[in-house]
Formats: structure tokens, sequence, C-alpha cells
């Protein structure tokens, strides 16, 4: 809402000190939140006047262009003092323009040297086409007023004398506060509303612009039925008729609709835009001689269309309030008016329309159209409902005062307004529920000042002069208790705490004192969350970078990460309005997510990435999914009904995704050792499951994305079983081409929740033997396919208990081996927990794990 | 070693003249001397200390030795070696530390060629804020509340005040699951675990809900159609706007400095009411002259745009199963996103929600 401030002082008796910017905040501080301050005007400076047109010579030029040169009055003041130095001997300046809408006689408007125009355009007395100009005569668009270049600013005869003030004519200086309206402050979408606010910001008299005399309602003017009293509770018609369709709009009147972002169109819309943006009710104006029939308010009909002012035609929906004649729809109710019957330039006799509607009707309609109005934006807020007789009035009024003609004498009125109730309110409630030290009579006063009448059980019951309002019917408010009748441009106040927020901002919102509340005893984070900022610490010392990234992926990608049909990781939640329609299931895996901000990190040249996405998936059990209950919303849902929502909503456990690509980037490892990154992608998870107090078991897999010779599984202990929490390893050499990866990219993917669920609460103390260590080290020469998971366990389980660890350190293919074998090289500790171990006793120990290996995986010694 | 001779007469024992030893002795301390590397200083010991050393040797004669020449034989020898193991030990280190001291000289490295360093691992600044945030109010005995991100409308919407009707549920601005009728939808704000909090918790309820939101906007520098927002909710008998005042007073300096504080705007929210819009007092300027008037962190305005807050609609308390009669509560919601952008001067969206690794290893571990 864009809020000129000489508009708003017409109603608001504000000091003459008030600066614009002082009002503004004043403004947002009653919750009318400024947005943009502007002083329209402030770049014209220097002498505007009137001038007075009395000689016209039009000058054909070589160059073809025809220009005038003019002797113009511009007064006493600023007319040459010799009028025999004149180059003519004529009066007044000499001044050449090159418009050629005016003529002898006229009054104009002249910027004199020294002036300077919008944009910076300075001027002087300057000669052009053989003559000395001395001044400038202007159009709107050089004083910033409009559009209109071609043609210069002609005054309408009598309306000012020469050498009078421009600036001040033309209305081109004033300020303007651009407010952000928040929805519950529908009356503020109108001067009427913002003066009444600033009004009550600086404690000054207001005086109501909707507060003008009007007559009872009748059937007298245009006929009118209303068939769906609900949606359009109340609708008013006048008729102007002898009006004159070529007056023009005044300048004051276009003035203010430009300033408050409206363009001036004719004389008969400017005054139904201009008495919307006063009062804040939106006005619809009908050519009589268009109307067939008498108006009716209905629903649409099967098949019906509209062509709306904007020339769109519009198939309607059954839902659609329309406004209708004998021949059709001619509008759509609250909305927009239809071409067949706008007001146009022929136009005599108006039917002024007044309503209101249903604000949910209005913004469905709205919304169904995809036609925001500055009519809908009011109506579907809420518009004050006993507007409309007082708003046809006021537009009657200025028709004919402005076009000339008559007000045709009766007025319809269909429908009525029923009384507001009141609410009732603990005196005390503001003050409870603020924490500001506000007593009764203040709350009542402030609630006065809104406009509210307020029964405060005193033996005059409370009223209020300025809403005409009282309280009459409803019995006395007891003691402690307020009644408190809103006022009806409120719509929005319907509870006590409304009424609470209303005290609030008169008092003050900088009145909340600052007070620390004191919570119960904490608990601390939860086991999950704790242990997932664990996981992202963890991985960070580990040299891994975290990123985040959006959720949102297509079948394409399912597909480039090669997922079979079946894969659970194909039923996937889908949004309804994706933002891109190749993207618009929910992810099911990190890998799509993580993959393309790995490809964006490799075109950005950083090929040596390891990155983790830490970040929920979506899992629906099948899609689409069972439905959400909608619940009642007056009271709590019940066990079941909580248990409905839960149900319905889908699985989203949180997921853990790394991927591993080019050189690690420590000297630590040789350049161009590329093998490894699988085995950092396991080791990244294993050191994951061991942060959360879990041993991981790895072991051989095939799944996709994964390099199906190089694809492990990754398993923590179960209640029974092993469960297995995800996968690691190379991603498919397909996938890397897909995604732009490099080659031997690896990648990881566990689910966190179920790390999370299997991490042990308490951890229990080791036991450990101070006694020496002995160490042994063992080469086995086993079948490649052998995995060294499986020599690690058979050595384990042969060592026996003596055996307190074991560490792979060489894994060697090569000429020293036969073909199809391998060496694995271990490095085996032993340690008892009560002596020394004797050298006997740890050789018969390396031999009993040999032996078990060479067993259970034909192992032999490597000489 | 002989044994004791003691039946006949004394006899002359070249090796343990005291001539001879003291010569032996000398010659030992000279070698010693003349030792320049401890691998030098090991022939000596072994030469001039060893077991078949002159004065070793000279030891074992004394037994030979008439029991009165004994004594002072045996003094003489013992004292000569005496002095040799000392030359011994004292040169042995001083060689030692010589040793040291030529090691640290040949071991200079160059310590600005660090090729070793570890790999840069680093965690989102949006993670670490939230941390920081909820240990600020785990402090205080708050506790962190969590909800899916898929949400059933009428947790997002209805429970909280926004009617079928509202213009916040238009599809202009939520993700809808498809199809419309399974009233899912992506949550457009962390509002409905709070709601999630109240009907599940016992009261009095103080919880903080950080999270990922989702709205319908095309990213832009400005606009990200994925963001964070911490949420916090007091429910309690007696909570005031004050106290919402005070723990806002209280993030604002924790988060920002000592001098840093809030005021409010009206505004409105459904699910609030009286509703507010907190203004943060900008941490740079501190909102005073002439400091304000060219400050780039608040663009000259002195205050912040934070986030929202209010009291919590007695209707919201109702769909959620509590007596508004008996508590009242408090509710604020701020931007994570927004909040990391002003505390760190970060001018684009896009450079929070991409992965570029280069945004995230600025951080490190930590904001
Ligand atoms: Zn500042």
């Amino acid at each position: 809402m864009r809020a000129p401030v000489s508009w708003i002082r017409d109603y608001a008796a504000l000091p003459a000190d008030v600066a614009p910017a002082q009002l503004a905040a004043r403004l947002t501080g009653l919750g009318l939140k400024l947005e943009a301050l502007s002083t329209p005007g402030a770049d014209l400076t220097g002498p505007l006047v009137v001038g007075r047109v009395l000689a016209r010579d039009k000058e054909e030029h070589r160059n073809g262009k025809a220009i005038n040169w003019c002797r113009v009055d511009v007064g006493p003041e600023h007319n040459p003092p010799a009028v025999e130095s004149g180059e003519d001997g004529a009066a007044g300046r000499g001044i050449v323009c090159g418009a050629h809408n005016f003529d002898t006689g006229d009054l104009v408007v002249v910027a004199l040297p020294g002036a300077v125009l919008p944009g910076g355009f300075t001027i002087s007395a300057r000669k052009t086409y053989g003559h000395v100009s001395d001044g400038m005569i202007c159009s709107a668009a050089e004083l910033g007023l409009g559009d209109d270049a071609a043609e210069i600013i002609v005054l309408t005869p009598g309306e000012a004398e020469p050498g009078d003030d421009a600036a001040a004519l033309l209305h081109i200086r004033d300020h303007v506060i651009e407010m952000e309206i928040n929805p519950d402050r529908a009356y503020a979408l109108s001067l009427r509303g913002v003066a009444r606010d600033a009004a009550l910001g600086y404690r000054v008299p207001f005086s109501d612009p909707a507060g003008l005399a009007v007559q009872a309602g009748d059937d007298g003017s245009y006929p009118v039925q209303v068939t769906d009293p609900d949606a359009c509770p109340l609708f008013v018609t006048r008729t102007v008729t002898g009006f004159d369709p070529t007056a023009p709009t005044p300048r004051w009147l276009a003035r203010r609709l430009q300033l408050a972002g409206m363009r001036p169109i004719s004389l008969a819309v400017d005054v139904t835009n201009y008495v919307m943006l006063e009062l804040g009710q939106p006005i619809h104006g009908y050519d009589r001689d268009r109307l067939r029939g008498a108006i009716v308010v209905r629903r649409a009909q099967p098949g019906e269309t509209l062509r709306t002012l904007d020339g769109q035609d519009r198939r309607l929906d059954d839902e659609d309030l329309l406004i209708t004649d004998d021949r059709g729809p001619i509008g759509l109710a609250g909305v927009m008016g239809g071409e067949s019957t706008e007001i146009s330039p022929a136009t005599t006799a108006v039917v002024i329309e007044a309503a209101a509607f249903d604000p949910v009707t209005t913004a469905r309609a709205a919304r169904r159209h995809k036609l925001v109005s500055e009519a809908s934006r009011r109506f579907e807020r809420g518009v004050d409902p006993c507007l409309p007789p007082v708003a046809a009035q006021r537009v009657a009024d200025l028709l004919v005062a402005l076009g000339g003609g008559r007000t045709e004498p009766g007025m319809t009125v269909v429908g009525s307004v029923p009384p507001r109730s009141p609410i009732a309110i603990s005196a005390d409630l503001p003050a409870r529920v603020t924490g500001i030290d506000v007593d009764v009579p203040t709350t009542v006063e402030a609630l006065r000042d809104v406009g509210c009448a307020v029964d405060d059980g005193s033996a005059e019951t409370g009223d209020t002069a300025d809403t005409g309002r009282d309280t009459g019917g409803h019995p006395a408010a007891p003691a402690g208790i307020l009644k408190v009748t809103p006022p009806s441009w409120r719509s929005d106040v319907t509870d006590p705490y409304d009424l609470v927020e209303e005290v609030a901002r008169v008092v003050g919102y900088d009145r909340v004192p600052s007070v620390l509340p004191t919570a119960p005893a904490g608990r601390g984070l939860t086991t999950a969350q704790r242990l997932r900022r664990r996981v992202g610490s963890g991985l960070a010392g580990a040299g891994f970078t975290e990123v985040v990234a959006y959720p949102f992926v297509g079948d394409a990608d399912l597909d480039a990460l090669g997922l079979p049909a079946d894969d659970p990781r194909r039923t996937a939640a889908r949004v309804a309005n994706p933002l891109s329609e190749r993207e618009p299931l929910l992810h099911t895996t990190l890998a799509p997510a993580l993959l393309k901000v790995l490809a964006r990190n490799v075109g950005r040249g950083f090929p040596d990435s390891r990155l983790f996405l830490l970040a929920r998936v979506f899992r629906p059990d099948a899609w689409p999914p069972p439905p959400a209950p909608v619940l009642p919303v007056d009271r709590a849902p019940t066990a079941a009904e909580l248990a409905a929502l839960d149900a319905a909503v889908p699985h989203q456990p949180y997921h853990l995704a790394v991927v591993v690509s080019g050189h690690p980037g420590t000297s630590a490892a040789p350049v161009g050792a590329q093998a490894g990154q699988w085995a950092e992608a396991v080791g990244a998870v294993r050191e994951v499951a061991r942060l959360l107090g879990l041993q991981a078991t790895v072991a051989a897999d095939v799944a996709a994305p994964w390099h199906p010779g190089r694809c492990a599984s990754i398993a923590i202990p179960g209640t029974g079983d092993e469960v297995v929490v995800g996968h690691a390893g190379e991603l498919h050499p397909r996938v890397c081409r897909s995604f732009g990866l490099p080659e031997r990219t690896a990648y990881a993917e566990v689910d966190v929740d179920r790390l999370v669920a299997a991490a042990p609460e308490v951890r229990p103390a080791p036991v450990f033997s101070t006694m020496p260590v002995a160490k042994a080290d063992v080469a086995l020469v086993v079948d490649t396919a052998v995995p060294a998971g499986d020599v690690e366990a058979a050595l384990r389980q042969g060592a026996g208990p003596l055996l307190e660890s074991i560490r792979l350190f060489d894994v060697y293919t090569g000429e020293q081996v036969p073909s199809g074998r391998k060496s694995l090289a271990y490095a085996l500790r032993f340690r008892a927990p009560d002596r020394t171990l004797t050298d006997d006793e740890v050789a018969a120990a390396r031999q009993a794990a040999v032996a078990a290996a060479a067993e259970q995986l034909g192992a032999t010694l490597r000489d | 070693m002989s044994g004791p001779n003691t039946d006949y007469d004394p006899v002359e024992v070249t090796p343990l003249h005291a001539d001879e030893v003291d010569r032996r002795r000398d010659e030992a301390l000279a070698a010693i001397a003349a030792a320049t590397s401890l691998d030098a200083l090991k022939q000596v010991r072994l030469a001039h200390a060893g077991d078949r050393s002159p004065l070793a040797l000279a030891n074992r004669e004394i037994g030979s030795l008439p029991p009165q020449a004994r004594k002072q034989a045996g003094m003489r020898v013992g004292q000569a070696r005496s002095e040799v193991r000392s030359a011994l030990d004292r040169r042995l280190a001083e060689l030692e530390a010589a040793a040291e001291e030529q090691m640290l000289v040949d071991e200079v490295v160059d310590v600005t060629a660090t090729l070793g360093d570890p790999p840069p691992g680093s965690r989102h600044p949006l993670t670490t804020l939230q941390e920081r945030i909820g240990d600020m109010f785990v402090a205080m005995g708050w506790e962190i509340a969590e909800g899916p991100e898929v949400e059933a409308e009428w947790l997002n919407f209805d429970a909280l005040n926004l009617g079928p009707d509202h213009p916040a549920r238009s599809m202009q601005d939520t993700f809808f699951l498809d199809p419309p009728e399974a009233h899912l939808l992506l949550r457009t704000h962390t509002s409905p675990v709070q709601a999630r909090a109240l009907l599940t918790r016992p009261l009095p309820v103080y919880v903080l809900a950080p999270g990922r939101v989702f709205r319908t906007d095309e990213p832009d520098a400005t606009h990200s159609p994925v963001f964070h927002q911490v949420e916090g909710l007091a429910v309690d008998r007696g909570i005031t706007m004050a106290h919402l005042k005070g723990t806002l007073d209280h993030f604002a300096r924790s988060m920002f400095g000592a001098d840093v504080d809030t005021r409010f705007r009206p505004s409105y929210f459904p699910f609030t009411e009286p509703s507010a819009e907190v203004d943060l007092r900008c941490f740079v300027c501190l909102a005073r002259p002439p400091a304000v008037d060219s400050c780039r962190t608040c663009k000259g305005e002195g205050w912040i745009e934070w986030g929202g807050c209010g009291v919590v609609n007695p209707r919201v308390l109702i769909a959620c199963g509590v007596d508004p009669e008996e508590f009242t509560g408090f509710a604020f919601g701020m931007g994570i996103d927004r909040t990391l952008m002003f505390r760190h001067g970060i001018e684009d969206v896009r450079d929070m929600a991409e992965g570029d690794v280069r945004f995230t290893r600025a951080f490190g571990v930590d904001v």
C-alpha cells in the first residue's frame, strides 16, 4: 500500500512538523511496516511557473522539424523588464516549443532558466532554431508526472494565473510511504485506515472520510437480485446519468492515483479507483446502456465464460460467484468486471456497484483464475461491510461534481450487515499475555482508540462516538470482564488474543520487558543427536568435507545409478508441483545428490575430493501412499488419530554418504596412487561405525551403483544375525561416466538411523594385561579369490585366546608367488593375562593360526 | 686369579710396580682424551678398561703378592682404574653431547615445505551453526526436537491455525506431494515439530526445532527452495511476551555479542497472537551514529530483520491438546541461512547450497 503523506494529512490532524520518516516509523510501530519511503518531485528544483501563451508562430526548419516560436507571459515577477528589448517587440519571454497541442491564450507550465528537471536536466537560456529560448514549456513526462512526452501540459482555463507556482498546482511534490500490509490489517489497504492509525500514533483527531451522510436504502436504483447471500451479503447500486464522458480527471485526483501506484485512465474509472484507495471499498462501474435486465449475483453455470476487462476469455468454474445480467456473466464478483458492460468514452449513464463479497469465495476465484486484482486483494482480506452505501454515495458525488449530470434519487440495497457480537475478555488478559504493566483503564482506552466499543461494566455503558455503535441488547459485563465489540472494519479481530495484540500495539511493543524464563532441567541432546554430531565431526577429522544438497531427483537419476526395476529405491515420493519436471521425486538414496555435488566440484577444478552428506532420504513403503487424515482443530487428536498421521508419513531415515575421488591430497600417499579410493570409502564407513562403538563387518557383495567386483556390504551386529546397513566400494564405471566423475570414484552409503539404534548406550570398560607383548609376522599365500577378511578370521580362530590383535600389512601378487595366488602378510600380537609368554608358546600359537588358515582356505606359508 | 700365597717370600711382580701402574694409567688417559668419536672411545674402553687391559691384568696379579704388599698394590691399581673409568664416563658424555649437537645440525629441515598436511576435512557451517544455537538453548535446559521433512498437511497447516483457505497453502508456496489427496507435503516451516512436541511431550515444554524446510522458490542469489530454520517453543504456566523477549535477547547476545539486543514490531502469523517481527540490533554498528550511516551489514538501518515470533495462538494450543486457560506459550522462528549470511557477510544463497568445497572448507569445523 502506497500512501501519499498529503492524503494522510487530509484525515489525520498531524502536527505540521511531523517528518514523513518519523510518521513512517510510528506506523511501523503500529504494525504497518515501512517498505519504502519516497519523495516524488524532490529531483525538481528552481522556478516552475504557470505561463500564458501570448503568441505562437509555427516555423518549418530545414531538418524537416516544425517548431513553435512563442511569447509566453510568465507573470510580472518573471517577465523580462523591458518589453521593447524582446526580439520582436512582443511582451513576455521568447520560448521555442516542439509540441503542437496548444494555442494562443492557453495556460502552460514553464520551467525558467535555473530550474532543474528530473534526470538532472538544467534549464538555461539557449540559442536554438535561430532564437534565444528563454525557458522550456513542459510535458508531463519532463516533470516526472507520467508517460506523455509528445504533448505539453495545457492547464484548464482559469485554473491559475501566469506566474503561479506550477509545482504546487500540479501536486508534483509529495512524500509517499509504501507499507507492507499484513493479512490481519486489511483496513490499512485504504487511506482511511492508514490515516486512522496515523492519528492514533500521534493521538490527534481523525476525520473519517466514510463519515458522510447517506440516505436509507430503497429499491430505487438499478435492480439487483442476489441468489447467494452468504457469498454476497450486501449489494448496493446507485446510478448517475447525464455524465460527460469527455470531462477530464482533475489534476489532483490523477496525481493522487499516480502517487498511490495506479494509472489514471478516465474520469469515471479514476473516481472508482480513487474511492477504493480512499475508503478501501472496491467499486465497479457499469455502462447502464450496455446492461440488459436486472443484475443477478449467482454462481456460474456449466460452460459459462467471461471476457474480463484485461481482455482474457475465462472459462468459469461452478464455484465462481458471478455478476450477471440477462445476457450472462458481466463480472467475476469481487475480482474483475467484464468487457461487455465496461465504461467507454461514450458512457453517459453509470451504474455504480458497491458490494460486500465473502473473502474465501473471492480468494478462491482469484487463485483459480490467477487474477489478483486491487479488488480481490481487498475482498480476500476483508472489507468493512458497512462501506458499500457510503462508497456508492461518494463515487456518485464525485462523478457529478467532476463530470456533471446528476445522481438518480434511489439507492438499491440488497442484503444487510449483521451486527457484530461482543468478545468477552478478562480485563487483565493483555497484561498477563504481554508482560507489559498495563492497567485496566489503559486497556479500555486502547481498545476504544482502535475503534472498539467497550463495555467495562460501569454504569454508563462504554461506547465510543466514532463508531456510532453501541452494545445494546447484550447484558452488562461482569466485574473484571470486558465486553468488546470490534469495529466493522476489523473482521480479523475475533478472539480475546486478537484484542490483546491491539492493546499491545497501541501501548507499544517496545514496552514489553525482557525476562529470561527458567526452563525445567533438561536432558541434553538425545543419543541420536549426539551420535550424528559425532559422525560429522569424525568424518571431518578424517579429511572429509560436508556438503548440503537438494533432495529432488528424477527417474533418469535412478536409471543412471543402474537401479533395477524392482529395487526398493525405485519407490519414491512424488512432488505434485516440482520446480523441475525432470526432478519430481524425493531421493531414496543420497547418491544422485552427492555425485552431482562432486561433479560440480570436479567441474570447478577439484577432482581430488572427499565429500560427505548426512541427510534424510524418503523411503515410502508404496506410492501413492495411504492418505494422511485431516483432523479437526477444535480438539486434540486422539491417540489413534495421531498414530494414523504417523503411519501416513513415509519413513525418512538419516543416511550418510561419502564419496572419494582422485588423489587424497597428502604426501602420505604417492601421487598417482589411484587404486585406493574404494578402500578409503570402506575405511570411512568402518571408521563411522567405530565412532559409534560398533565393529562393522565387511563382505563382498554386488549392488547398484557399485562396481560388481569392488563392492562391500557393511554389516553391524544385530539382535540375531548381523544387519547390513549399507554398502561401500568403487562406483560402476558406467555410473562414473553418467555423472561425469573421475574414473575409480568410490562411494559409500549407510543408514545412520540403524547405526545409531545399534550403538551401545554404555560402553564396557576394557580388561587388559600388563604382561609383555610378543610379536609374530606371518605371510600366507592363498588363491586370489580368497577374501582377506576370511584369512584373518581363520588366523584369529586358529591362534586362540592368546592372540591380542591382527593387522594386514601387505598384499602381494607378482613374480614371487604363483599366478592365481596372492600373498597376504599379517602382523600378530600375542599376550597372556598373567605371565610372560615363552618363545615356545608364541610359536605354537602362530603355528595353530597358520594351520587353521591352511585347513580352511588352502593357505600356505610364503617362503 | 691366583690364590693367596702365604708360604713364600715376597717377589717382584713387575706390573704392580708403581711406575708401571702410573704409566698404564697415563696411557689410558691419553688415549681417552685422544678419542674423537663414540666408536673410537669404544675401542679405547676395550683396550684400557676391558678385561684384558693392562690395568685389569695387573689387578689379577695382586693376589700373588704377599699379604703385606697386597693392600698397597690394591689401592694403587684400584685408584688408577677408577681414574680411567671416570675419564671414560666424562669423555663419553662429552662425545655424546657433541654427537647430538651435530645430529641436530645435520637434521635441519625446511619447515615451510609441509607436504604432509592432513587432508582438509570440514563441516558445513549450516550444520555447525545449528549445533551452536542448539547448544546455547540446551544450556538453558531446553531440548532439541525433531520431526519429518515430508509431513502431514494437517500438522504443517491446520493444527497451526492455517485454515484450508489460507493463502500460504497455495501451490505457489508449498511443495505438495502427489496425489494431493494424500495430504502430505514438504514442510514449509519447522512449526509442525512444535505441534508434535505439544502432542507428545509432557508439559511444560521448552524445545528448539532446527531443520530443513522447503518452499517453491526458484533458486537465485537470494532464494532457495530448500533452506534451514530454527524455531523455539516454550509452553508453561505464566509465560508472557516478556519471556519471549528475554529469550531472544539472550539468544542475540550469545550469538552476536553482549551489546546486541532485539526489538519487536507488530506483525501477523496465524499460529501466534499477538505476533511480532523481531529485529536484531546491528552487531557491527550497534545502531549508533555515526557508524550506522555507513554500515554495510545493516545497510544503514541499525537493525537487521531476524525472524518472526509471538504468543502461541490459543487455537494452536487447543488443536494440540493444551488447555489455554492453564498454559500460555511463546514461539519464534529464524532463518539459519539468513543468520549465517549476515553474520558472515555471505552474498549469494547458492554459495551455501551448491556444495562447493571451497565454501565449506573456509569454515573448518566451526562458525
Ligand atoms: Zn549496522
